[in-house]
């Protein structure tokens, strides 16, 4: 299946956000959802099960100057096996204007045995903009060990390179559930939270949650893992 | 041309870069219980060289190539072109063309390394690193081009100097690779050794059946270089961020890092 998806966001030049464009594909639908204080509210409804497999999933973002959007998912995605030998993909891609404000707080990807998964982000947040985005994997539902998943982000900072990593899970990933990389965790994620207005902080740890200040902009990276998706998304509240 | 010799100086644990006062994020990693013995040693270099083995070696690689340009190195083109080869005259603008080149290369490596080390903690420890290899690398290869290395306060990262340095030596890109793979697994092994009480020879084993996969890192590594620097190998490992902000936080411990 493949399936493109596009939202574009406008600042209506009341304090508030207008969404000029708003368009999915089945599995990917978006639904506008009752706006709170100015900020756009749109849900991702998956109209089909999976990512399968063979499915090739894009959405694009435009906030454009001035504009708040956030983007919820209704459920947790599943990622599955499907066609021997393919891959399924979820690409977003996301810009962020000055002065605009993106919220992206999906649910948790789920890698479900024997799948094989890329998500892929790519986030252009321009100078002075914000951005809180969430990713959150679960390595295998209950009792079972994962397929393979590849969870990459890429953002970049007024044209500079911010935040880049790729998490790669499952049989294909030497070491991914030793001491070096989830500790047998088989919950993982990080929060990132660019915020020109705030200050920046220390890093700090507490168990498996650190606060990361990075290096490329005003902004900071909370990083976790836990036994499961609950434990985690208490730790990545920001 | 490199010889085999200098290829073993390079990699050794002995050359004078500081190697031995860091395991790794190992210390961390045994004074959470994650890494109690053998197995969960052998898990441990697994993963890290799978992460940050496969970014430092793809940075070296990528630093080196900037230092040795091959027939597709697009920038160098851009900086040579128009410039007879034959003409003595032309070598000077030439050289400074190919400098500044490279420095724009190792400028964008620099940030695009940056990126992908989230934890303040190991950006420091990898350009505190970077700064003692430079100190052997200058002494030993006063020619090689370490003066085209970012001007960042805290020095340049370690695998950027690294593949300036074995560029210097004369090694290939995939050797630079490897002695950076190779690094990462060596290091955290030895500091198993002394934080575990392990047995020496049966952690040489580990190494040995590491050697394949330490290789494959590297000849992948290698590769990766010819890619545009953002498109670089990003493996992230959100225990290695953990335990290095863990580590840093401790008044008293027996590694660097």
């Amino acid at each position: 299946m493949r399936a493109l998806a596009r939202l574009v966001a406008r600042a209506d030049g009341r304090g508030g956000t207008v969404l000029v464009e708003l368009h999915g594909e089945t599995p990917l639908l978006l639904r506008q959802t009752p706006t709170d204080g100015g900020v756009a509210t749109v849900h991702l409804v998956g109209g089909a099960a999976g990512p399968l497999a063979g499915d090739d999933l894009r959405l694009e973002i435009e906030v454009g100057p001035g504009a708040a959007v956030r983007v919820h998912t209704v459920a947790a995605s599943i990622a599955l096996p499907g066609r021997p030998g393919a891959v399924s993909r979820m690409a977003v891609s996301a810009v962020v204007h000055a002065g605009a404000t993106l919220h992206w707080l999906p649910e948790q990807l789920v890698a479900a045995a024997g799948c094989a998964h890329l998500a892929e982000s790519r986030v252009a947040v321009a100078a002075g903009a914000s951005l809180r985005w969430r990713d959150e994997l679960i390595c295998g539902r209950y009792g079972e060990a994962p397929g393979g998943a590849v969870v990459h982000t890429q953002v970049d900072y007024g044209g500079r390179p911010l935040l880049r990593q790729s998490l790669a899970v499952g049989p294909r990933a030497p070491g991914w559930a030793g001491p070096a990389v989830l500790g047998g965790a088989s919950a993982t994620g990080s929060l990132l939270v660019v915020d020109p207005s705030r200050p920046a902080e220390p890093a700090t740890v507490d168990g498996t949650v650190a606060r990361l200040p990075l290096a490329g902009g005003p902004a900071t990276l909370w990083t976790a893992t836990a036994p499961d998706a609950h434990t985690l998304r208490a730790h990545l509240t920001g | 041309m490199a010889t085999p010799s200098l290829l073993l100086l390079v990699a050794d644990g002995r050359f004078p870069a500081g190697a031995h006062a860091h395991s790794g994020g190992l210390e961390a990693a045994v004074a959470a219980g994650r890494v109690t013995d053998l197995a969960s040693l052998e898990a441990f270099l697994a993963g890290r060289l799978a992460t940050a083995g496969l970014v430092g070696a793809a940075f070296a690689a990528a630093a080196h190539r900037a230092a040795v340009p091959g027939i597709t190195d697009a920038d160098e083109a851009a900086g040579s072109a128009g410039v007879a080869e034959s003409a003595g005259s032309a070598r000077r603008p030439d050289a400074l063309a190919r400098s500044a080149a490279r420095s724009r290369t190792l400028a964008q490596l620099d940030v695009e390394l940056d990126a992908r080390t989230a934890a303040p903690t190991l950006r420091t420890v990898s350009r505190r690193q970077g700064r003692a290899l430079l100190r052997a690398g200058r002494a030993i290869w006063p020619d090689a081009p370490f003066g085209d290395l970012p001007a960042s306060p805290g020095g340049a990262h370690q695998p950027l100097v690294l593949g300036l340095l074995c560029a210097a030596a004369g090694l290939s890109r995939l050797d630079t690779a490897t002695v950076a793979a190779y690094g990462t697994v060596t290091g955290a092994a030895s500091a198993g050794v002394r934080l575990l009480g392990l047995d020496p020879y049966q952690v040489q084993a580990l190494l040995v059946g590491l050697a394949d996969a330490c290789d494959g890192t590297a000849a992948e590594a290698a590769r990766a270089a010819d890619d545009p620097p953002e498109r670089l190998p990003a493996a992230a490992a959100p225990l290695a961020d953990i335990h290095a902000e863990i580590h840093a936080t401790w008044e008293v411990r027996l590694f660097a890092s």
